[in-house]
């Protein structure tokens, strides 16, 4: 599952998850009639409207085969709060199997393939923003641990780690001041460390608090953990 | 801008100086909270989704354990009173007050007298009050009210405090702390001798025995139970646990999860009113079991919310409340439990506070750190849709509509052509976007390069190589 926002600002990302799957030796499919998971409709408390986009997406994605996603938000909408939105519906068995092969990219790649080892090599620092909907989830420590095995990458503790980014999809618009105050909060304890690269699991809170970034003029590299883990092994040379 | 929802007016226009005070104050005690259990549990987590279960299982069975609430304390020689709602629970209070006499009251911390505004109609009938809780003292000298569940005052300095003091007479102005608790101090003593009265609420009340088990870190319920002939407790019947044995769990985990203490200073539990060889202690002992409209919450699809056992702990967490500051949820409740509890108890007015569910970015560390796991997040977004469907009150203010969104996200075809026009982002200056959601979103954030479909081109090629 490409996210919406990868079709259509973040390329390079997906490209990267595929280049990262693909280096493990998995096939990758792209359903073309992909669009979105429905989340942006969710969470603004537009359950009907998100509901006929996961409709579109039970469609998109049928069989048994797992669902990789680079964000840990689409994955949770998937495999969480579809259900919720599904409750009293008569497929919602339908949407509870499709979350129930969904997964977060490194959550896949960790404990899904078993991979605990990354043989890559990035001569950087780094700080990380665990983004919200990792929350619960085994994603921030399979992180973790991916991260901690790049040969030459230090990743510097963030201060307020738990602390959101202010996102929050319709959120961020509806109330602008909070949504701020929360961002710059975020990109200070993010950027205080002063690393090479800024990091997320979720290109929704980088398209936030990156564009807050960009607005300032703060210049730290960003990168999707996807694009981590395949520029570290191009480094390593083993892709 | 005409589309803000409140809370968000409310943040913005917020004084430098009480939002440091809220927002210091909500920092350090998630701090203290986090040390405090890190330090004493191995898997504080566990503890957490135990204590849930427990209150899931007495809610699921409160009829049950309401009677024997009931039974067992009349057994120990209290009277129980129900009220089914604000307007009768005040009655009940009144009237045991007329019954016995009494004047004049004492009473310790209740978020629920907040919640059926029982100070106001107390006084209006004749009746002296005195809050004996320091914060609740100030916000009554003050005519203010509580900006959080636990530390109500946490949007007060001391400089104001003193000047409070100052104008009431309790001495010089002096802002040093120990000097206004000691001046307060002083002053209650004798309120406490004076009253007929003691009110409290009840943090546990224990259906087996039907013990009341009381926090406080003053000892202040304890003062207010001392030297009158009456004690009235006053309870939400939501605060019910099976018996005495599950207490262990909730009072380690109230003092841990709203202050960071490992135990409230003063842990009370009452057994009921003065026994015949006991020299001290009311001789009448009055419960009032209030439902005011727990009954409904428990039937809708938000009932977890009864969990809550009111240790702040999502307030001081969540980064919405740190900006905007209690009062900004203009309810009783305020911060995550508030936004869930307030427009649920607001029964039809339900429409008035139907934005607070939208404050939140639905980040979920309100539901990492409650002691008793409500999944807080889950039930924001039952009352989004809720509100939504009812078309209430303010809630879609400033939410962009995404009907036409849902369709070109169900039309694959659709989708694809989107990608393809939206380009031409790329060529007009996306400040010039003349949509509000859009305005708002550039007011503070560059939007990314589009580049629709490029991803789909790449993975094309790269698959035919």
């Amino acid at each position: 599952m490409t996210t919406c926002l990868c079709d259509a600002f973040y390329a390079d990302v997906a490209q990267a998850s595929v280049e990262v799957l693909e280096y493990l030796g998995c096939d990758i499919e792209l359903p073309d009639g992909q669009t979105c998971c429905g989340q942006p409709a969710f969470n603004a408390g537009d359950w009907a409207s998100a509901r006929k986009v996961l409709r579109s997406a039970l469609k998109t994605f049928p069989g048994d085969k797992p669902i990789v996603v680079p964000s840990g938000s689409c994955a949770a909408m998937v495999f969480h709060g579809a259900l919720l939105a599904f409750e009293k519906e008569t497929d919602l068995p339908e949407v509870k199997a499709l979350g129930g092969r969904t997964w977060e990219l490194v959550d896949f790649i960790v404990h899904g393939l078993g991979i605990t080892e990354w043989p890559g090599k990035l001569d950087a620092k780094l700080t990380f923003h665990r983004s919200c909907h990792l929350r619960g989830s085994e994603s921030p420590q399979a992180i973790s641990t991916l991260l901690a095995s790049i040969e030459g990458l230090e990743v510097l503790p963030i201060d307020e780690v738990e602390q959101c980014c202010g996102f929050g999809g319709t959120f961020a618009v509806a109330f602008p001041n909070v949504s701020k105050s929360m961002g710059e909060l975020k990109v200070e304890n993010l950027t205080k460390p002063e690393p090479d690269i800024v990091a997320a699991a979720d290109m929704g809170c980088m398209m936030h608090f990156g564009g807050m970034m960009d607005k300032k003029g703060i210049e730290t590299k960003r990168m999707h953990i996807a694009q981590v883990l395949r520029d570290s092994l191009k480094n390593a040379g083993k892709i | 801008m005409k589309s803000l929802q409140k809370i968000d007016i409310a943040a913005r226009d917020l004084s430098e100086e009480v939002h440091d005070a809220n927002f210091i104050g909500a920092k350090m005690k998630s701090e203290r909270r986090y040390a405090a259990l890190e330090r004493d549990y191995a898997d504080p987590d566990k503890l957490r989704e135990t204590a849930g279960l427990i209150k899931q299982h007495t809610l699921e069975n409160l009829d049950t354990y309401l009677e024997k609430a009931e039974a067992a304390l009349q057994r120990n020689g209290a009277k129980v009173h129900f009220a089914v709602d604000d307007e009768r629970a005040k009655q009940v209070v009144l009237d045991i007050m007329n019954e016995h006499g009494c004047k004049s009251m004492v009473k310790s911390k209740s978020m629920l007298t907040e919640e059926i505004h029982l100070l106001d109609f107390l006084e209006k009938n004749g009746k002296e009050v005195v809050e004996t809780d320091l914060g609740e003292f100030i916000l009554q000298i003050d005519h203010d009210h509580p900006s959080h569940i636990v530390t109500p005052i946490v949007h007060k300095n001391r400089r104001g405090i003193a000047k409070s003091f100052e104008r009431e007479g309790l001495g010089d102005y002096n802002d040093d702390p120990e000097t206004i608790t000691r001046r307060a101090r002083k002053f209650l003593r004798q309120k406490y001798l004076d009253a007929d009265v003691g009110l409290t609420g009840a943090n546990f009340v224990s259906a087996e025995s039907g013990r009341i088990a009381l926090v406080t870190n003053e000892g202040n319920a304890r003062f207010c139970m001392a030297a009158n002939k009456v004690h009235i407790a006053i309870v939400g019947i939501e605060k019910l646990v099976p018996s005495d044995r599950e207490l262990g769990v909730f009072l380690n985990l109230i003092g841990r999860s709203g202050t960071g203490q490992q135990l409230t200073v003063y842990n009370q539990f009452i057994g009921g009113p003065k026994s015949a060889g006991q020299p001290h202690g009311p001789e009448h002992m009055h419960v009032i079991f209030v439902d005011n409209r727990r009954s409904e919450v428990l039937a809708s699809d938000c009932r977890e919310i009864l969990r809550c056992i009111r240790c702040g702990a999502c307030l001081n967490v969540c980064p919405v409340y740190r900006q905007s500051g209690g009062h900004a949820y203009r309810s009783v409740y305020p911060g995550p439990v508030g936004a869930v509890l307030s427009p649920l108890l607001a029964g039809n007015r339900f429409p008035e506070l139907a934005d607070l569910p939208k404050a939140s970015s639905l980040c979920g560390a309100c539901n990492e750190v409650c002691p008793v796991n409500i999944p807080i997040p889950d039930l924001l977004l039952r009352l989004r849709d809720k509100a939504k469907r009812e078309k209430a009150g303010d809630a879609m203010k400033g939410t962009p509509d995404l009907t036409m969104w849902a369709v070109l996200c169900s039309q694959p075809t659709m989708w694809k052509t989107a990608l393809k026009m939206g380009h031409t982002m790329n060529y007009i200056p996306t400040e010039m976007i003349p949509h509000p959601s859009a305005m708002s979103w550039q007011s503070q954030r560059k939007l990314p390069k589009f580049e629709g479909g490029k991803f789909r081109k790449w993975f094309k090629n790269h698959k035919s190589n």
